[in-house]
C-alpha cells in the first residue's frame, strides 16, 4: 500500500471539511493510506509572507522537518498550504542566509530540515502516480450529463507547480474526462478568485468570482470543480450577493474535484459531504 | 484612490538606498531587469482596483520613491497569484517584490491605515505566533471588530449556514507543544 505524508491545512478542518472527507474517502477507495503529521502547524499562507518572510519559511519547514521521518512524500490538497511548503523549498535552496537562519531556529527546537521530501498535490498523484487508467478502472458510474468547468485557479499550478502548465493546465480537464464528465473549454480556469480578499474587499473579490462563475455558465457548465478550500468558499457563498450586485443569476454548485471523483466511484455523498456543500445537488444528475 | 500622476516629485521625496534595499531581498534581484512592458499590469486580475499598477510600482521603486510606493494599496491588493511573475519576460519574481513591499511598509508604519488587508495580516500573524494554527471564525471576527464591527451583523446568516453544515469550527485548534513553534521563531531572531 503506496502510503503518503498528509498535511491537511488549517482550513480542511473548518470551511473545507467536505474536502478533507472526500480525499480521504477517494484515497481509501484508491487503497491510498494518509498518515496525518502529527502536531503539523499553519503554513502562514499569504497573510504570514506579508509580515515575516523568515518566520513564515520558518512554519513551513517546521511542518517538513515533522514530515521528514515519516515518508518521502507530503500530500497537501489546500492550494495556499502546497504553495507556501515548495516555495519554501525553494527559497531554502536559493537563499543561503536565509536558510541558515531556518536551520539554526529548527535546531532550538531539536529538528531537521529533511532534504529530500516531495511536496504533491492530490490531484498530480491522482493522475500521475495512481493513473488514468487505474482511476478508469475504478468507475462505478461514469458522470454522464456533468458539465464540468474544471477550475485550478492559481496557486496549485503557479509558480511551483511541476506537473502542468502555469496558465493553460490540463490535468483536471483529464481526470474529469477518465470519470466520464464532460469537460467544457474553459479559458478562466487559471484565472485568479481573489483568495482571502473577498473577506477584505468584498466588492472586489464578489467581482472576481462573478466574473468566473458567468463564464463557466456560458460555456453550459452545470457544475464547477476546484481544487482549493478558498476558491471553493469564495465561489460558492458569495453567489446571492453576486446575484444583487450585478442582477444576474449565477447559481452553480461548487464542489471538489474529489467529491465528483468519490461519486464516479459510487461511494455515499454523505462520505463525501456532499451535505455540506451550499448548492448541492440540484444540477448534480442522480444524487441520492 | 490617490492618483500618482497629479504629483510633482522632488529631491528630498527620493530615497536613493530604497531601490538597493528591495533589490536585496529574496525575489528583487531581478528588478533592474525590467523593461517597463507593462505585462504585469495587464495579467494582474487586481490593477484595475489598484492606485498604482505593478508596472508604476516597479518604476516608482527603482526611482527611490518610497513614500508612493510603501503608502499604495497596490502591494496589499496583489492576491498572490502569481500570473504576473510566471508571465513576466525579464523573469522578475513581481508578486514576490510585492511581499517584500508589504513587509517593508508593516516596518515603517508607512502601509495605507484604515485599509483591512495589513489588520487581517496582523491578526493572522499574531493567532498562528500564538496557536501555531490558524481560526477562521476567530480571524473574521477580529478582522471586523478592528475596521467595520457592524459588518459582524451583516455576516451572522452565512455564519448560521456554514454552523449548520459543520464548516465552522468555534474552538481555537492550536498545535500541541505552542513553545517549540515559539523556540523556533525565537531562535531565529538572535543572531
Amino acid at each position: 500500500m503506496t502510503a503518503y505524508a498528509y498535511y491537511p491545512g488549517c482550513s480542511l478542518s473548518g470551511l473545507g471539511r467536505p474536502y478533507d472527507e472526500s480525499l480521504r474517502a477517494v484515497f481509501g477507495h484508491l487503497g491510498l493510506a494518509l498518515e496525518e503529521i502529527p502536531d503539523w502547524n499553519c503554513c502562514g499562507a499569504t497573510s504570514y509572507m506579508s509580515v515575516s518572510e523568515d518566520k513564515a519559511v520558518a512554519l513551513a519547514a517546521r511542518n517538513l522537518a515533522l514530515a521528514g521521518p515519516m515518508r518521502a512524500e507530503v500530500v497537501a490538497p489546500c492550494a495556499a498550504c502546497y504553495l507556501v511548503l515548495t516555495k519554501a523549498q525553494h527559497m531554502m535552496h536559493e537563499y543561503p542566509a536565509l536558510a541558515a537562519r531556518v536551520h539554526k531556529g529548527l535546531r532550538a527546537a531539536g529538528l531537521t530540515y529533511p532534504e529530500h521530501v516531495t511536496v504533491r498535490h492530490p490531484l498530480d498523484i491522482l493522475v500521475n502516480a495512481v493513473g488514468l487508467e487505474a482511476i478508469t478502472a475504478k468507475v462505478a458510474r461514469p458522470l454522464a450529463g456533468y458539465r464540468v468547468a474544471p477550475y485550478y485557479g492559481c496557486q496549485v499550478v503557479r509558480p511551483y507547480g511541476t506537473f502542468d502548465d502555469p496558465l493553460r493546465p490540463q490535468t483536471l480537464d483529464r481526470l474529469m474526462t477518465a470519470i466520464g464528465a464532460h469537460v467544457v473549454d474553459y479559458p478562466l480556469k487559471a484565472h485568479c478568485c481573489g483568495g482571502s480578499l473577498t473577506g477584505t474587499m468584498e466588492e472586489i473579490g464578489v467581482r472576481l468570482n462573478f466574473l468566473l462563475l458567468k463564464e463557466a455558465k456560458a460555456r453550459s457548465a452545470n457544475v464547477l470543480a476546484t481544487v482549493c478550500p478558498l476558491c471553493q468558499y469564495n465561489l460558492e457563498t458569495y453567489q446571492a450577493k453576486m446575484r444583487r450586485a450585478f442582477n444576474e443569476d449565477v447559481t452553480l454548485p461548487i464542489v471538489y474535484f474529489t467529491q465528483l471523483l468519490g461519486l464516479a466511484f459510487g461511494l455515499s455523498p454523505v462520505s463525501l459531504g456532499l451535505q455540506r456543500n451550499f448548492v448541492t445537488a440540484e444540477p448534480l444528475p442522480a444524487m441520492a | 484612490m490617490r492618483n500618482g500622476t497629479t504629483h510633482c516629485r522632488y529631491a528630498e521625496d527620493v530615497n536613493p538606498a530604497f531601490p538597493a534595499e528591495i533589490m536585496a531581498k529574496p525575489g528583487g534581484e531581478a528588478l533592474r531587469d525590467c523593461i517597463q512592458c507593462g505585462t504585469c499590469s495587464g495579467a494582474c486580475p487586481m490593477s484595475v482596483h489598484m492606485d498604482l499598477t505593478p508596472r508604476r510600482v516597479i518604476a516608482l521603486t527603482r526611482a527611490g520613491l518610497e513614500r508612493d510606493v510603501l503608502a499604495s494599496a497596490t502591494p496589499w491588493l496583489c492576491a498572490s497569484c502569481y500570473e504576473c511573475q510566471v508571465r513576466c519576460p525579464r523573469e522578475i519574481k513581481v508578486t514576490d517584490v510585492m511581499y517584500a513591499l508589504k513587509r517593508r511598509a508593516i516596518e515603517k508604519g508607512m502601509y495605507p491605515k484604515r485599509f483591512p488587508i495589513p489588520v487581517l495580516a496582523k491578526a493572522f500573524y499574531t493567532i498562528v505566533a500564538s496557536h501555531g494554527r490558524n481560526s477562521e471564525s476567530r480571524l473574521v471576527i477580529e478582522l471586523a471588530l478592528r475596521t467595520n464591527p457592524l459588518s459582524l451583523l451583516k455576516m451572522a446568516p452565512l455564519g448560521i449556514k456554514l454552523m449548520r453544515t459543520g464548516r465552522m469550527a468555534f474552538r481555537q485548534d492550536r498545535i500541541m507543544v505552542p513553545k517549540e513553534l515559539k523556540t523556533i521563531l525565537d531562535a531565529m531572531e538572535e543572531s
